[in-house]
Order: structure tokens, then C-alpha cells, then sequence
């Protein structure tokens, strides 16, 4: 459980681009790379399809950390949705620092197709610090029923 | 036939609703000849004892305005909710939050101390503060408390209507008031009413281009050219995340858009669509100058949720861990 800090899981959530660090990943899972397993993958066909609002909504229900990642800068298959990714998370950072949320909790990487071990290190890594920083207890008091009510079962063993 | 009963009320407001409504001139005349006005404390003069006498569901049609601050505000909203047939969030405090929400960057305490002891005008040496009860000669007086959030009157009752903008525009309440008046038949429950579907810039009419910005600029430093789109011109304008609705007053006075109607149909949080937006349109590649540029809107969280802090997904500055 969230709530007690020793065995503490950070709950993280990984937007993925298709083309670059969702081939990564996968390239570290068959190359059987141990890596923590905090990570929940969303896949997607580029960074720069990840609307600041998945990332605030992920936050709302529940995820300690998120983290972004696509191709390294130039090779972005739509040439560049990864600097609107870099652009809109450096935007956002500033926005989650002014909301009291550590900007250490969206992180923004580069992973390459080939880069599975940099998969692995940044996944193990990523969840470390947010063992470090704790569990975010975001002050959800009003929050819609439909949202609120449905939290705690939604709560899965990381 | 008797009429039908209207009331109108207002909580953290600033009383600009009130005139809105006022606003719509001569008209009011119409609205006070159809509707038996019932409750409207800063026009006419109710108790709230009246409403309390009143039998529940009595009140056909209630424009509640104003966001929910302090216990005070919550009991009249819980209150005009039992007694109001059709509750409807009346402009940007009762739908967003809008200014008074802005208070949910800081702290209960923090606002208390600014205005009971550090404000230079202040001289308070005892550090008096108010005290929501008090025993006086006359027995005990009580106040209402002061909460440590602002929320929006959906996020402590059910509300059947959203009207926004600060404030609603008359032509606007005028739309909305015919159509109850004669009789239209009334939009799904949860409805934006008196607003448009699309975003500002529709009505805004400026020709807009590819934008790349390496410059942003706030509004006194910058001559801004009438016939093109500010956000084009390094002005931070909110109409890309803001409903239409209000027939982009402020670009027409060529000052940009605040975001008084709050977020675009279909947006959750009318901030981070902004966030979408600038991000969109800064011509740089490299971290190091994204930065810089970013360092050139001064208070982001204030610009981009200016009315609609308490509305948005995170609701409220967290309190440090």
C-alpha cells in the first residue's frame, strides 16, 4: 500500500513513444534486462502526442512519477514531436513547481531503439528517486465522485 | 397562473454578476415582470430566514454566482440547492473559481497573516485575527469560517446550469433569459449555457499565421499591431484554450485574453491547454533556450489558470511534504 512509507512502491507511468523507447523497452524485456518493475508503459506513436493533461490526469489518479520518453533530438520519426515533448515538459515542470509537486516527479528522457540497457537504467533509477522522495498525497478532497469514490480500488500491487 | 420564482445570490464575488445581470438594461424590466423575484440580496432586501421558510423546490430558477470560501457561502449553496428547482453556476467564480480561487496557490493561514499583520496599513500589535465564535455581553456571536480552499459551487452541491465569464455577458444572460422565458425547452442537465462551443479565437477575427516565437511580451511592453493575432506578436493570449461566447471583448480593445469563459468545450483543464498551446509555438530546439524564453512569462500558474485554479485537475497548491 501507498500509505506505508517503508515498503514504499512508487507508482510510475511511462508515456513511450512507438517508434524509438517503446522498441527500447522491449529490447530490454528480450534481452532479459533486470529493471525495477514500477513502470507501467503506455504506448504511444510519439512523445509528442502526450497531452500535458494525460500527464496531470495520471498524477490526479494516483502515479508518483511520470516519465516521457522518446527519440534522441533528430531522430524523431515526425521529425519533431520530441522537442514539443521537450518543450511542453520543461513548460509543465514550472507549472507542477508553482502546484507544490517536486518537478523531479515528470521526467523526460531520450531512448533509442537500441538503447535497452539506458531502458533499464532509467526505469531502475527513475523509481529509486521516487523511493527516495515518497509517495505524492495529492489533496484530492474535491475531486468528482465518479474519480474519488474509485481511487482506492484502483490501487494494484506494484 | 402564478409566476415563476427567481432568485439570485452571491458568494465569493465580487459583485460583478450582479451588474452583469443589471446590464442587460431595460430587459431587466421584462425578467422582473415575468419572474416573482423572490431572493436577490444585493438588489432587494431578504432575509435568509425568507428562503429558509421556503418549501423545497419552491424557487424555479436560481443564478447562484460567486466561489465557495467560507462556511457561510457552503450553507447558502446547500441551501438554495434544496429550495431551487434549477441551480445554475452563474459566471467565472461559481464555474472556475476565477479570481477568488486564485487563493489556492497559498494558504488559509498565509492570507490571514497578510491581512491582519503584514499589509503595511495594518497595525496590529495584539495579533488579533477573527475568531469564528465570540462571547459578547449580547451572548455569542459567531462568523463564518474561512476555509482553506476555494471551490466551485459544482464541487460542493449538484448544479444543473453552467454560465461563465467574468461576467457573464448581458447579450448573453438576455439569450438565456428569452429562451426560459418563453418557454424553450432546456438543455440536458450539466450543460454549458450562454456560451459558445467553439474557442475564442473564432470570434476573435484576427488572421492568424504559423506562429514561431523566440520572444514573449507582457502587454506594456509592446505596441501591438490592431490587425494581428497577438499570440503571433509574443502576447500571451489565452483565446486557444478559452470558450467562445463572450465575442473576444478583449482582443477587440486589443489587450489578449484572459480566460474569464474557461476551458474550451471538451478541455479538462483549461491550464495545461495552454501549456499545449505555448508549447506548440516556441521556435527552439534546445533546452538551454526553451528556458530562456520560458523565463519571459512571469507567473505562468497565474497567467494560464487565472480563473480556473480551484476547476483544474490539481485543484490547489499541494502543502509541502
Amino acid at each position: 500500500m501507498k500509505t506505508n512509507s517503508k515498503n514504499f512502491e512508487p507508482r510510475i507511468v511511462g508515456f513511450l513513444c512507438n517508434w524509438c523507447s517503446y522498441t527500447g523497452a522491449d529490447l530490454a524485456g528480450t534481452s532479459r534486462m533486470k529493471s525495477a518493475p514500477n513502470l507501467r508503459i503506455i504506448r504511444l506513436m510519439c512523445s509528442g502526442r502526450v497531452d500535458p493533461s494525460f500527464i496531470f490526469r495520471a498524477f490526479q489518479l494516483g502515479a508518483d512519477g511520470i516519465l516521457v520518453a522518446g527519440c534522441h533530438p533528430g531522430d524523431c520519426h515526425y521529425q519533431e514531436g520530441n522537442f514539443k515533448a521537450l518543450r511542453r515538459v520543461l513548460l509543465l515542470k514550472r507549472i507542477l513547481r508553482e502546484f507544490g509537486i517536486d518537478e523531479r516527479r515528470l521526467r523526460l528522457e531520450w531512448i533509442s531503439a537500441a538503447e535497452g540497457e539506458k531502458f533499464a537504467k532509467v526505469s531502475t533509477e527513475f523509481t529509486e528517486e521516487l523511493r527516495a522522495l515518497g509517495p505524492l498525497r495529492l489533496e484530492t478532497s474535491v475531486l468528482p465522485q465518479s474519480l474519488g469514490g474509485e481511487l482506492e480500488t484502483q490501487e494494484v500491487a506494484a | 397562473m402564478s409566476k415563476p420564482k427567481l432568485a439570485l445570490y452571491w458568494a465569493a464575488s465580487c459583485g460583478g454578476c450582479e451588474v452583469a445581470v443589471l446590464d442587460v438594461a431595460e430587459k431587466i424590466l421584462d425578467v422582473a415582470g415575468f419572474f416573482d423575484i423572490v431572493f436577490w440580496p444585493c438588489a432587494m432586501d431578504f432575509k435568509y430566514k425568507d428562503v429558509e421558510a421556503m418549501a423545497d423546490g419552491d424557487i424555479d430558477l436560481c443564478l447562484f454566482n460567486g466561489a465557495i470560501r467560507n462556511s457561510e457561502n457552503e450553507s447558502m449553496a446547500h441551501l438554495l440547492r434544496r429550495k431551487a428547482k434549477v441551480l445554475v453556476a452563474f459566471g467565472s467564480c461559481a464555474v472556475d473559481g476565477c479570481i477568488p480561487g486564485l487563493a489556492n496557490l497559498t494558504t488559509r493561514e498565509a492570507i490571514l497573516e497578510s491581512s491582519y499583520q503584514l499589509t503595511p496599513s495594518t497595525l496590529n500589535p495584539e495579533g488579533t485575527r477573527p475568531l469564528p465564535l465570540v462571547a459578547a455581553p449580547e451572548g455569542e456571536l459567531d462568523i463564518p469560517k474561512f476555509y482553506e480552499s476555494v471551490r466551485t459551487l459544482a464541487q460542493v452541491v449538484p448544479v444543473d446550469y453552467f454560465i461563465p465569464g467574468c461576467p457573464p455577458q448581458p447579450p448573453q444572460i438576455l439569450t438565456v433569459m428569452s429562451a426560459i422565458m418563453q418557454g424553450a425547452v432546456l438543455p440536458p442537465a450539466g450543460s454549458v449555457i450562454g456560451a459558445g462551443e467553439k474557442t475564442c479565437c473564432e470570434e476573435c477575427g484576427r488572421p492568424r499565421k504559423e506562429k514561431h516565437l523566440k520572444h514573449f511580451y507582457r502587454v506594456w511592453e509592446i505596441e501591438t499591431k490592431p490587425e494581428e493575432c497577438l499570440l503571433d506578436q509574443g502576447v500571451i493570449c489565452m483565446g486557444p484554450a478559452t470558450r467562445s461566447g463572450c465575442g473576444a471583448l478583449c482582443v477587440k480593445a486589443n489587450m489578449p485574453c484572459r480566460g474569464c469563459y474557461g476551458a474550451a468545450p471538451n478541455v479538462i483543464d483549461q491550464g495545461v491547454k495552454m501549456v499545449s498551446a505555448i508549447s506548440s509555438v516556441i521556435d527552439s530546439q534546445d533546452a538551454a533556450e526553451i528556458d530562456s524564453i520560458l523565463d519571459q512569462i512571469a507567473d505562468p500558474v497565474g497567467t494560464f489558470y487565472r480563473f480556473s485554479v480551484p476547476n483544474s485537475i490539481l485543484h490547489r497548491k499541494q502543502p509541502s511534504a
